[in-house]
């Protein structure tokens, strides 16, 4: 486990910086809740087997008595780099991104399964959207019911979408918590 | 006349009501007077007969109704009979027919107990009764005896009645003493008078009916004898004979209530010269052959429930488990959860009590694991029992925990709900396979706080450090008895050797989950083992193993429903604070078989094969004065541990080897630890020698506290072995490192010899 070095910490804040925007320091900045100390630390990034986690600072302090081939995860895993060296952020990370995400998406109670099920939201799905989208945010896609669903980049701003077809495609799919069923590998 | 048939063919109703009621005396009389010849002729043979159609119907000779014919259909009791039929002679005024039926009933009452003599009887009058072909005969002698006491009976019951003729038109069965009654008491009357033709022809035609009725009683007989209360243990040729037939599982369910039945008041409905050991032998086949179990598991049931319980037990273990959620207070509510399933077609329900975040789903249109609010991480799906081991260890905010075999993660994520993300967890699973498993369910349900890890449960120690968390659960690999009915393969899988395994495993575990914690925290300083198990070797073995291993203490688990433990089980005697564990069975609560102990540790010291040494103590002083550094508190351990050398680990094995338990650490671990002792060894040298030169004054000192620290610290325990390995160990003082070495492979081969001149020393 090791700390980001620069690149890598760009690509990652780029990544997240589509969600969250200005809020991305807050990202990092807040005061840490877990750990064992009674003065809350701060939450950091460190990078191990390619996977990135975000994880407070007395957390990683004790993960590094584990040996690295032992250690399994730190905190929450939010992405991983790919072979080639692209960075993804994956399912792991909709708890964060739904708490700091400007933008979000909520779909009909019916449309719910087909984005679960990994296909992209038709704008026939569209329940609400954020006023100000843009074509490229990074967008979370919540239920009626105001319970994170996943995420992904929107494919036309808010004004666009009401002149949309009903089967043009709104938001791409990046991420679903429908693949905690069906992706049984992800983390290993 | 309609009141006949209730009083015979009544099913509750002991022997004939109504002929209990007074009779008038004429008929009887009369028909006495005229039989009485007849009657006094048939005496002899009235008990015969009576006893043998009584006979012959119940293979094991229920005590036959005092008037069969009357068709009582439960078999009375002989106290009810002889009652009866005393009523009965009361009733009849006649004194022969007074002598007949003493006969009747001493006959009836000596006969009826054995079987033997029921068979003798059933053989001597079997054909009468059972074989149509020899009536003829058998009528002839037999229904003059029968007649004249079933004139007697009809009689009576004819008075009590409505003296009619419609006894005729109904079924034999129920009426046939009616029927017999009208013909034969007028016929008798009136033959009596006149010619002996008539009365000839009319006994014809009730020795007739009376056979009907006698074949309708039979018939009734073997139907009462079914559900009889004596029930009769299955003969080596019938149970060959089922052993040629595929099995025929009502049969053999209906024979084992019988036999529980029998078992639950063996005196009373024993057959005699039969002993309980045969009962139970048939029982254990019979639960076998029925519900599937091999041989060892049924043994180890039966020695832990009486047999109604076992009955219960394995029943419970055929039906499909509860499927029980626990809502995840990170994300959601119990009742928004609900309110939120219940449209979807769940029937849910709290699911008790005891807990605030469980709930019972009792059908669902949608599979539980895929919903919407799963998906999100709102709730786990998770077996009622693995509530209970988290309840126990009440993890508080913001302390360190160790979850030593966290997969799948429903306790862990459980944990991480309590303490709301704050504090640490290190999550620990050995199996590779399952470690995705756990991370899936970890972010899934959006717990924060944990670190994930891939150890052997007894290294964590070392990794983590000693007396460096403040609580730890351990909920044990196990053989799994205890969740049989969701997995019943377990039933003729598991063997004596996998128990051996599994508690010797869960031995080292639980001695690495105590070395973990740290006595001295704040907040902590609880162990919770639990096990999906509900064998001993695995449960309270472990525990006792535990507290004669280490500073520990059992205390109150905080859950108030559940078994407690068992303090002593065959010749097995544990540590009396083991009422404090708890046992859950599906039979009682209604969850898996499962086994929670709150174990809480008050010195982080600890005490080398059973004998805190003052050497030991010495050394604890030291280590207390110092925080929990590993260092300092193996030096300290390091010359009484060296001392007592590789066979420290040994001796801490001895006791289970006393206990019927496994030998198998024992070769590999010394090796293993003389590695680690060279390592410190060189660095420890100093301080070593200190102690070594003590070690001779000390040794005396550490006998004698043995005895005292033996009691202290293992209480009730009868473990000779441990005491004098460790005396042994402490009469060898080690001088220099490389002597040590030798010494240690010397006392290797030594040790038992040693062992044995220690323990005839101890007992002076």
């Amino acid at each position: 486990m090791r700390p980001l070095d620069e690149k890598e910490t760009t690509m990652v804040f780029e990544k997240l910086f589509k969600f969250t925007g200005p809020n991305l320091k807050h990202l990092l900045e807040r005061p840490a809740v877990e750990g064992p100390d009674p003065e809350p630390g701060r939450y950091c990034l460190r990078l191990h087997k390619n996977r990135v986690y975000y994880a407070s600072e007395a957390l990683v302090r004790r993960a590094t008595a584990v040996a690295r081939p032992r250690l399994a995860a730190v905190g929450t895993p939010i992405g991983k780099f790919t072979h080639h060296g692209s960075f993804h952020l994956t399912v792991h990370a909709l708890d964060l991104l739904a708490a700091h995400a400007r933008r979000r998406v909520w779909l009909k109670p019916d449309t719910e399964r087909s984005f679960l099920f990994g296909n992209s939201v038709p704008k026939s799905s569209l329940a609400r959207i954020t006023e100000n989208t843009k074509s490229g945010d990074g967008v979370v896609v919540m239920s009626m019911s105001d319970v994170p669903l996943g995420f992904g980049i929107a494919a036309r701003s808010a004004q666009d979408c009401r002149k949309a077809d009903t089967n043009a495609v709104v938001v791409l799919h990046q991420a679903d918590a429908g693949e905690y069923l069906r992706k049984e590998e992800e983390l290993m | 006349m309609m009141e006949r048939p209730h009083g015979r063919t009544g099913v509750s109703s002991p022997l004939p009501g109504p002929i209990r009621k007074p009779l008038p005396a004429q008929l009887p009389v009369v028909s006495m007077a005229k039989k009485g010849t007849k009657s006094k002729q048939a005496a002899a043979q009235l008990p015969v007969v009576s006893m043998a159609k009584k006979g012959t119907k119940s293979k094991q000779a229920p005590p036959p109704p005092a008037v069969a014919k009357k068709g009582s259909k439960a078999p009375p009791p002989k106290a009810a009979k002889k009652a009866a039929k005393k009523q009965k002679l009361l009733e009849s005024s006649d004194d022969d027919s007074e002598a007949e039926l003493q006969q009747l009933q001493e006959d009836s009452d000596l006969d009826v107990p054995s079987d033997s003599d029921a068979e003798e009887l059933s053989g001597s009058d079997t054909e009468a009764d059972e074989f149509s072909g020899s009536d003829a005969e058998a009528d002839g002698a037999i229904s003059s005896g029968d007649e004249g006491e079933e004139d007697e009976d009809d009689d009576d019951d004819e008075e009590e009645e409505d003296e009619g003729g419609d006894s005729d038109d109904d079924s034999l069965a129920d009426d046939f003493l009616a029927g017999s009654d009208d013909g034969s008491g007028d016929d008798s009357g009136l033959e009596s008078d006149e010619s002996d033709d008539l009365e000839a022809k009319s006994r014809a035609i009730d020795e007739r009916k009376e056979k009907m009725d006698q074949d309708a009683e039979e018939e009734l007989q073997t139907n009462i004898n079914l559900e009889s209360d004596e029930f009769r243990l299955p003969t080596q040729e019938e149970l060959e004979e089922e052993a040629h037939r595929p099995p025929n599982l009502p049969n053999l369910k209906r024979r084992i209530s019988e036999i529980v039945r029998v078992l639950s008041n063996f005196s009373k409905l024993r057959q005699e010269d039969v002993a309980r050991k045969d009962y139970v032998n048939q029982l254990k086949t019979d639960i076998m052959a029925y519900y599937g179990y091999n041989d060892f598991l049924i043994e180890q049931l039966t020695e832990m429930f009486p047999a109604v319980e076992l009955v219960e037990l394995l029943e419970s273990y055929e039906k499909r488990p509860p499927e029980c959620l626990r809502t995840n207070t990170l994300k959601t509510r119990r009742r928004d959860l609900a309110a939120a399933l219940i449209p979807r077609g769940f029937n849910l329900d709290p699911i008790g009590k005891w807990s605030k975040v469980g709930l019972v789903v009792y059908d669902s249109t949608v599979s539980a694991g895929a919903t919407t609010e799963y998906m999100a991480g709102h709730y786990m799906k998770q077996g009622a029992s693995s509530f209970l081991p988290v309840m126990a260890l009440a993890p508080q905010e913001k302390e360190r925990i160790v979850d030593m075999a966290a997969a799948p993660g429903g306790k862990t994520t459980y944990i991480g709900a309590l303490m709301k993300n704050t504090g640490i967890i290190y999550a620990n699973e050995f199996n590779e396979k399952r470690l995705h498993g756990l991370l899936g369910n970890i972010h899934r349900m959006g717990v924060t706080n944990t670190i994930v890890c891939n150890y052997d449960g007894k290294e964590l120690p070392k990794v983590l450090g000693m007396n460096s968390v403040d609580r730890v659960l351990l909920d044990a690999p196990c053989t799994g008895t205890g969740t049989i009915w969701k997995d019943p393969q377990i039933k003729t899988s598991k063997d004596i050797e996998d128990i051996r395994n599994c508690a010797f495993v869960q031995k080292q575990l639980l001695l690495a989950a105590i070395d973990l914690v740290d006595a001295n925290s704040k907040t902590g300083g609880y162990i919770v083992y639990s096990t999906c198990s509900i064998m001993i070797p695995e449960n309270e073995a472990v525990i006792d193993y535990a507290l004669k291993k280490r500073n520990v203490k059992l205390v109150k688990c905080g859950l108030d429903f559940g078994r407690p433990g068992f303090i002593r089980y065959r010749e097995h005697r544990f540590h009396t604070s083991l009422e404090l564990t708890r046992r859950f069975y599906p039979h009682v609560n209604n969850m898996d078989g499962f086994f929670v102990a709150k174990l809480k540790k008050f010195s982080n010291t600890i005490p080398t094969t059973s004998e805190p040494s003052k050497a030991s103590e010495g050394a604890a002083e030291e280590v207390d004065g110092s925080s929990d550094d590993e260092g300092e508190k193996v030096v300290c351990d390091e010359p009484v541990k060296m001392k007592n050398h590789k066979g420290t680990k040994r001796t801490d094995e001895r006791p289970s080897i006393t206990k019927d338990t496994e030998d198998k650490p024992v070769p590999d671990k010394p090796a293993k630890q003389l590695n680690n002792r060279k390592g410190k060894r060189k660095t420890d040298g100093p301080k070593s020698n200190e102690t070594i030169g003590d070690g001779k004054e000390a040794s005396h000192e550490k006998t004698e506290q043995l005895s005292h620290t033996k009691k202290s610290a293992s209480d009730g325990t009868k473990k000779y072995g441990p005491k004098s390995t460790s005396g042994t160990k402490e009469k060898k003082p080690v001088s220099d490192k490389k002597r040590k070495r030798k010494w240690q492979f010397k006392l290797r081969r030594d040790w038992e010899a040693e062992k044995k001149s220690d323990k005839r020393r101890k007992f002076q």
